[in-house]
Parts: C-alpha cells; structure tokens; sequence
C-alpha cells in the first residue's frame, strides 16, 4: 500500500513538471505526427506493399516501437539534471521506498509515450489504417512495457555514470545496432540470412514481430506471446536493476 | 542525540590510470547531546560532508557505527531516515517548482497525509518568511531565499535531529544573521541541529559545541570557551618585513614573558604570550633596542583559528 501510495506521488508530481514544459508538448506530439506525414508518400512503394493501408500495418508498428525505444533511452538525462540538483539526494533521506523513485519516473515515460501512441494512431486511421481494438490494446502493452524496460536501464545507467557527457555516446552505442537489426522501420524479410540471424538475439526484434502482427489482426501468432514474454522479462529485469541503483546510489 | 563510534570512509577515485583512496573519514567518535547546536568546523575537504551522509544515511560507512535518535544507523537505517532531516551543502530544490509544491511533496515523501502536507507547507512558508514567494518557481529565487526554502524541507516532519550542510555558505552577512535566528529558533523549538560550517565566527557565535575536523579526524571537541581555555594566554602579532623577521626572532626569542613563537610566510611573528597588555610594551623597547621597524602590532585573544592551528599546525583561514 505504501509503496503504490509513493508511486502514485511521485508519477504526480512527474506529470505536473511535464505538463508545465511546453517544449515536451510540442517535441512529443509534433515529432511523431511529422514521421507520419512526412514518410507517408514514401511507404506504398518503398515497402512493395499493395495498398497503403498494407504499408501502414507494417510501417507504424514499427514507428510505435522505435519511439517506445527512443522515448526511454533517453529519460536518463533528466535525471541527470535531478540529480546535479540535489532533489534526488533530497529523496534518498526519506523513507519513501526507491522502487517508487523509479517507478514513478519510468510509469510517466510510458503514459507519455502511450499519448504519442494514441496520436499516431488515430492519425494513421486518417489513412486508412484499420486494427482491431482489442489486439491494439495487446501492442499497446507491449509498447508500454518496452518504454518501462528502456526508461529503466537508462535511468540506472544515469545513476552508474552521473554525467551526460557519458550517458550521450553510451545511450547512442547501444540504441543504433538495437534500431538497425530490430526491422523497426523496414522488416528483415529481405535481410540475407545473417542478418536475420543476429536479428534474432535482438530482443527488439522479438517486440517489432509481435507488434506487426497485433496491427496485422494475428493475435493467435506465436511471435505475439513470444514478444510479449520476451519483453515482460526484460522490463522486469531492468525496472528491479534500476531500483537497486536508486537504493545505493552514491554522489 | 547522535553516537558515533569510529566512523570510517574512503573513497576511491580515479586520476587518469591510477587509482587512488582517498580516507575522507577516519574514525570519528562523537557525541550530541539532546537540544544543542552542534557544529563541525574544518576546511574544505575536511569530511564534514562525508561524515554528514553516512549519518543520513546516503553511504554506507567503511566502519563503525552509530546510534541516532535512538536508532541504530547500520542496523535500521529506515528509521534513522524517520527520524532525521537532512539539508544538503549543494541544494535540493528543482527549479521548475514552486517552494510551495516542494514543501507539500517533501512532507508526502515521508508519509504525511495531503491536507496535513498542506497545512505544514502554509506554517513553514510563514516561519522561514517565504510565503510572499510561495509560488514563484524556484530558479526566481535569490540565494537567501533557496536557501530557506531548503532548510524548510529539512524539518517539514519535525524530525528530532536536522544536519545542515553549510547552511549559510554563500549568503551575504545579514542572511547569514537571520538564518542564525532560524536555526537557533529551531533549537528552541527542541530540535537537536548539527551543521558544518567553515566559519570560525559562525561556530563561535552559534554552536553550544562544536568539533573541529581535519583530514578526516576530529581534533578537538568541547564548547567554544572551553576550547579557547585550553589556549592559554593571548597572541601578540607583529607584523614585519620578511627580511626583518629572523632578526625579529632571534631577539625575541627568550623573552621571558614570550612562551612560543612562531613566524609567519609573509613576514612577521606570531608570539604566545600569557598577558597581551603586559608584553606588548616589552615587544616595542626590545624591537626598538634592535633597531628593527615593525608594520603594525596586533593583540588577539584566542580565537578558534588558534585552536586549529595549534591542533594542526595550519590555519583555517590559510587553508
Ligand atoms: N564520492 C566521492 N568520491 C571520491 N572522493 C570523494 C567523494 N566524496 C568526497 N570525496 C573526498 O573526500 C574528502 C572529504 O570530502 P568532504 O566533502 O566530506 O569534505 P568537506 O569537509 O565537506 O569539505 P567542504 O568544506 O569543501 O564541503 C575530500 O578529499 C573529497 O575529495
Ligand atoms: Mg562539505
């Protein structure tokens, strides 16, 4: 009960700042609906697909997930500033439980990042986008649990390294290969056999599958459950690593 | 209040390819008692704030433990964090909030109802005379004001004990005489407040006792008086050209009434004398009777500058 009730706190008080920036409201909402606008000549053809309601069953998933990655790995760096602040310090000397300082933080990247999810979707049902409610409400779930995983690990990492001149290249080391061999933006289908290969120990990949084939209506697919277990696991992991750092963390 | 016994902390750092320990604290035994201001005074690098977060509980001790407000630090560091305040020497408010937001969410974080966080929030503002700013973002605040605001948050809960980390670093003479004013009003209040600080004036005019730390040890512990006691007599300081001084000491040496001397860098003697009234007329015929000119001749009664430096060998105001 407490911890729920510190969780609560501090995911408040974590929206509350972010609402009060309108940079986040402009960045968050704009940035996606420009990917959609802007690739959306681009699909049908690029992605041989026969319609473009074809093209976006493939491509926005893909979109969803990338933003889901991207949207997480780099919450670390506001922490980075809370933490140069002192509110963090601050936090430590009460008795409020350290799984709740992180929680509360990751639960509001992935309400934004659902916000954003929402936009886009509704945006690509402008073009004609149609995907069942309830396998939506699946692969929303498994966005969330990506955000959960990413905002997670790159809040540790923030907590591990303390600096933004170390958190940029090692967030964007581990983000390009990630992106590259997840097919986020294309599939793989045509990659050359080692590729997919290796595509195949991407966890990311796992999640890109299993998304698109939510968006595809085949929520009897096998890459459904695999992805959804795949990534429950891994957020699990990450969000009890995190709170670890939280717990001990040392100036 | 606070027992420590034989605290202990190193850090380990890494210049380049080395690495290197740094002992930040080195076994520090100490004792506060209920409803006093106690004060550690030291230079920078001293291990004030080190010694400050094992006791808040942020790191953990190499060795050692302690027993605060009646909970035993290694053992129930949660009740340690109930039971404490902590104001830390770099700040802890975000500038995107209002003093008013933070006060409320600090006093959640230890689990004190909304409409209770609320309430304290409306009293601590009117106590520490913010309540005009209570809603301006924190960035619009000047230093005093943050400043107040922060040592807000560290009693919100009214613990038994508050440490503040240098509480009034940074802020001009007259903040510094009112936040006096706060922290003694706390002690009145009942609050047993244990602050570092690096001025000598600050630990003299408002500590009932202080420690004094160096390189990690407290060298010295007792009421300002009783430390300046221990001190005997006064310290005449002559002041001379550098060239001037080894003759200087040389004639002096050996007075009678001179029970130490020491010379200082930049030129001129540091006499121990028992009456400062007594040997300074002497000072002036024997220096005359030499035929040495001095610069100016001071008479002090012993500071806790004089603690320090006769525990350490070193100056605080030099280091
Ligand atoms: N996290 C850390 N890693 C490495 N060294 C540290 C760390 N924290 C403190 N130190 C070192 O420990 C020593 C004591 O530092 P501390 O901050 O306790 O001093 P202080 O008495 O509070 O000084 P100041 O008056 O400047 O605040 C210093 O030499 C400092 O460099
Ligand atoms: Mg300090």
């Amino acid at each position: 009960m407490k911890f729920a009730r510190d969780t609560w706190l501090i995911f408040q008080r974590q929206i509350q700042l972010l609402l009060r920036n309108p940079v986040w409201v402009f960045v968050g909402v704009f940035q996606p609906v420009m990917y959609l606008l802007l690739f959306a000549p681009l699909l049908k053809p690029a992605l041989n697909a026969p319609t473009q309601a074809a093209a976006y069953k493939i491509f926005v998933p893909g979109l969803l997930v990338l933003l889901a990655i991207f949207g997480g790995l780099f919450q670390g760096f506001g922490l980075i500033a809370e933490l140069r602040a002192g509110v963090i310090e601050r936090s430590r000397v009460t008795p409020i439980s350290r799984l709740a300082l992180l929680l509360g933080r990751s639960l509001r990247d992935v309400v934004s990042l659902l916000v954003q999810a929402v936009i886009i979707t509704l945006l690509a049902l402008i073009f004609d986008l149609r995907v069942f409610i309830g396998d939506l409400l699946l692969a929303y779930l498994m966005l969330a649990l990506i955000a959960l995983m990413t905002s997670a690990v790159s809040y540790g990492v923030a907590l591990k390294v303390k600096s933004e001149d170390a958190l940029a290249p090692l967030m964007n080391t581990v983000a390009q290969p990630v992106l590259l061999l997840s097919g986020i933006l294309l599939p793989l289908t045509f990659a050359p056999g080692w590729l997919q290969g290796i595509a195949d120990w991407n966890p990311f990949s796992w999640a890109v599958d299993g998304t698109r084939a939510l968006f595809a209506g085949d929520l009897g697919s096998d890459k459904v459950w695999q992805g959804l277990t795949i990534t429950a696991v891994l957020a699990a992991l990450g969000v009890f690593w995190a709170a670890r750092q939280f717990a001990r963390s040392v100036r | 209040m606070i027992e420590t016994r034989g605290l202990r902390k190193s850090f380990r750092s890494r210049a380049g390819r080395e690495t290197k320990t740094v002992d930040a604290v080195r076994g520090v035994n100490l004792e506060v008692a209920e409803g006093e201001i106690f004060g550690f005074l030291g230079p920078n690098g001293a291990g004030k704030t080190t010694t400050l977060r094992m006791l808040a509980t942020l790191i953990e001790p190499d060795g050692g433990d302690a027993t605060i407000a009646g909970a035993d630090l290694r053992k129930d560091p949660a009740e340690v964090r109930r039971r404490i305040g902590y104001v830390p020497q770099g700040g802890s408010t975000w500038d995107e909030s209002t003093a008013r937001e933070e006060l409320v969410l600090h006093a959640r974080m230890y689990g004190i109802g909304k409409a209770d966080a609320q309430q304290r929030a409306v009293r601590a503002l009117d106590a520490f005379q913010l309540t005009e700013y209570a809603d301006r973002k924190c960035k619009t605040y000047s230093g005093g004001q943050r400043r107040r605001v922060e040592i807000a948050l560290g009693i919100i809960h009214e613990p038994k004990i508050v440490f503040l980390d240098e509480p009034t670093t940074g802020l001009d003479p007259q903040s510094r005489a009112h936040m006096w004013d706060e922290i003694r009003r706390l002690r009145s209040d009942g609050m047993t407040v244990f602050i570092t600080t690096h001025y000598l004036d600050e630990a003299d005019a408002l500590c009932d006792r202080i420690a004094i730390m160096d390189h990690g040890e407290v060298v010295a512990e007792g009421t300002p008086a009783e430390l300046k006691r221990e001190i005997s007599g006064d310290v005449v300081l002559v002041g001379l050209d550098v060239a001037a001084t080894p003759q200087a000491a040389q004639t002096l040496d050996g007075e009678p009434y001179v029970n130490k001397l020491e010379t200082v860098d930049e030129g001129g003697l540091r006499l121990y004398v028992d009456e400062g009234a007594t040997a300074i007329p002497q000072v002036l015929r024997r220096l005359d009777h030499a035929g040495l000119e001095l610069r100016s001749i001071e008479l002090h009664r012993p500071s806790l500058d004089d603690v320090f430096l006769t525990k350490t060998g070193r100056s605080l105001r030099e280091s």
